[in-house]
């Protein structure tokens, strides 16, 4: 007689961590798709391969909560449950868009889901992070802040700074490592001197885990302990996702540097298919309604798509809007 | 009305703010209990309001400004101290990439009400890592306000405006002022951004500049008035907003005008004052220009090196008299 597995979460959460990892992959492709039709300015940093981070992640946080997002955003902020045709009118630099076309695929943002923002500047959030989680300390919010970064930004003097301050002042702040093996075109080899980034937390008495960031249970699982130690006052985590890109680093790079067997192995993972095993396998979904919940998030692409292609451009002269905020009189 | 000193102005000021709203803290290196910052600037606060209000941070100047980034976005009114101007450059990404441009690029959707204080200018002998002027580069990105108060009164009053202003405020401060004394109202009061203030009227030459250079310009004012000469001399307060129209009007009435700041010469603020009147006064001018500004060189250590570097009133008069 086979043994029921022992999960932790209940059925409603596995659909929702499929449906968030999946409704990613389908914003993500069709962003490839628009992409490809020459409908996107500028370069994009695709989520493809990542989706189970995000969706693990955010699927552990309250509305309230708050993420920091990087130039590799675009999953980040769908997870966290923005309006997809105002990011999809974003990244085409629509008016309608949720940055009124002035930040693109690098700054998508909405910040009335509590996305602190994404930045373009590698390792330059975790500094907001400990900001926006020292702000929600003082205010007695009981809000946390998750800020995702890459295995490059771990080198960055940031990642020393932000680690330290969010420990000393024992601040809810889950620090995300997305550790796709790859800072731009640099094997992570190159520039750490240990297998893992997590072990770093050490020095900075931050409790750390290594997870498979492609599998949204595990990024889930571990992102809801290190939530709890936030919220009851235990200050931070750092989470060790180890993942990898579908795509290369941005617009015009097919990633020949990675080994054929490693790119094979990762590629086999796919977080999607691996998310609804687990889900099917668990009971808490059948074919058929994993089925009908794809083709409800297709849907819902295809419009946002829709109503990015539709809208208008912004008019030349708002590019001189919004450099300062009117003060009251 | 009671005399004070600058430092104890810009104190009161930080006080008040504090005391008028929870949503302000001051944090930095050495602002608290055992220090009061390395200027004093917030000797006492830390006892009144506490650790977590006044609070010490480790010397972390990028992530200070970031942090103060992420908290001014959610909600909070942060006062960030930059022990040494100079030290700000370890914070430029979160000055400069963030703090500045954070409400253009996402669009509206948030603004970035905080304020970073910190410390310009020469005299001590402390050299080249903790003497220099930099607000230009600050004028140079757009999405920054800049406050340069020269005075006592003017410190409360802008330090004021700059906590409430819901946007980044660079606040510069300058190390030779802290002890000039001025009389400050008790009583609350605020002072605009971009209004400048007129020291000295005259018609002869108008002088612009910044800090301790208006404290020398005021000083060649009185003493070439005794040789009939009158000199207006002009405090623009803050940089951004730039208070234009003080500035224009008095070059119409002069017809000449010297700049005068502590910053190296090339691309000081100066010359972006310069180019400013030469926009949008040109025919009103009697001669050229003059710029007095230090040398192009780090500021140097030894007495005799640094006022050499530091324009004194003797360059200030000659300027004047220069375009007579």
């Amino acid at each position: 007689m086979a043994v029921e597995p022992k999960m932790t979460v209940d059925k409603k959460k596995l659909v929702d961590l499929y449906t968030r990892t999946l409704k990613i992959r389908l914003f993500e492709s069709k962003v490839w798709d628009l992409f490809g039709q020459n409908l996107i300015p500028g370069t994009l940093h695709l989520y493809l391969g990542q989706e189970a981070v995000a969706a693990g992640v955010t699927a552990a946080l309250k509305k309230t909560d708050w993420i920091q997002s990087t130039h590799r955003g675009h999953g980040h902020v769908i997870a966290k449950g923005a309006d997809m045709k105002r990011a999809m009118a974003e990244l085409l630099g629509k008016r309608t868009g949720s940055c009124k076309g002035k930040g693109g695929s690098m700054h998508i943002t909405q910040f009335d889901v509590g996305v602190l923002g994404a930045t373009g500047v590698v390792a330059s959030g975790l500094p907001i992070a400990v900001g926006a989680a020292l702000s929600c300390k003082m205010r007695g919010t009981k809000d946390v802040v998750a800020c995702f970064f890459g295995d490059g930004a771990s080198n960055n003097g940031t990642f020393g700074e932000s680690l330290n301050m969010s420990a000393i002042w024992k601040l809810p702040v889950i620090w995300v490592v997305e550790n796709n093996l790859y800072a731009m075109g640099t094997p992570i080899a190159w520039t750490c001197p240990s297998e893992n980034i997590a072990q770093r937390a050490d020095g900075y008495c931050i409790p750390n885990k290594i997870v498979d960031g492609n599998n949204a249970l595990e990024v889930y699982e571990a992102t809801v302990e290190a939530v709890e130690r936030a919220r009851n006052g235990g200050g931070p985590t750092l989470i060790e996702c180890k993942t990898y890109r579908m795509k290369g680093h941005s617009r015009f790079d097919p990633a020949k540097y990675r080994p054929k067997e490693e790119a094979e192995y990762w590629l086999s993972r796919d977080p999607v298919e691996i998310i609804r095993k687990i889900a099917i396998e668990a009971g808490a979904l059948t074919e058929k309604e994993a089925d009908k919940i794809r083709k409800k998030l297709e849907k819902e692409v295809e419009e946002a798509a829709k109503f990015a292609i539709e809208s208008e451009y912004p008019a030349p002269e708002e590019a001189l809007e919004d450099v300062f905020m009117e003060v009251d009189a | 009305m009671p005399v004070m000193t600058y430092r104890e102005a810009l104190r009161q000021g930080l006080r008040e703010e504090m005391l008028r709203d929870e949503r302000v803290f001051i944090m930095g290196e050495d602002v608290g209990k055992n220090w009061g910052g390395a200027f004093k600037v917030t000797k006492g606060l830390a006892e009144e309001f506490g650790d977590e209000r006044v609070r010490d941070t480790p010397i972390s100047e990028n992530t200070i400004a970031g942090a103060a980034v992420g908290a001014a976005i959610t909600g909070m009114r942060p006062v960030a101290e930059i022990m040494f101007g100079d030290l700000i450059t370890l914070a430029m990404d979160q000055v400069c990439n963030q703090a500045a441009k954070m409400r253009y690029m996402f669009g509206g959707q948030t603004s970035v009400p905080l304020v970073i204080r910190t410390v310009f200018g020469g005299g001590k002998n402390i050299a080249s890592h903790h003497s220099q002027s930099l607000e230009a580069w600050f004028m140079h990105t757009p999405g920054l306000k800049i406050a340069v108060p020269a005075f006592a009164y003017d410190v409360k009053g802008l330090i004021k405006t700059a906590i409430r202003d819901p946007n980044p405020v660079m606040f510069f401060e300058h190390k030779l002022v802290y002890d000039k004394k001025e009389e400050v109202p008790d009583e609350e009061y605020l002072i605009p951004f971009g209004e400048a203030r007129v020291h000295r009227e005259g018609d002869d030459v108008t002088v612009w500049g910044t800090f301790l250079m208006v404290h020398k310009a005021i000083a060649v004012a009185d003493q070439l008035a005794k040789e009939g000469i009158s000199v207006e001399v002009i405090d623009p307060r803050t940089l951004v907003p730039l208070d234009k129209k003080t500035l224009l009007e008095s070059v119409k009435k002069t017809g000449r005008l010297v700049l005068v700041t502590e910053e190296t010469k090339t691309g000081a603020t100066t010359a972006e004052i310069a180019a400013i009147v030469q926009e949008e006064a040109f025919d009103w001018l009697d001669a050229p220009i003059v710029r007095v500004n230090a040398p192009d060189t780090p500021v140097p250590f030894s007495p005799t090196l640094e006022q050499f570097f530091i324009p004194d009133e003797k360059r200030i008069a000659k300027a004047v008299k220069s375009i007579l």
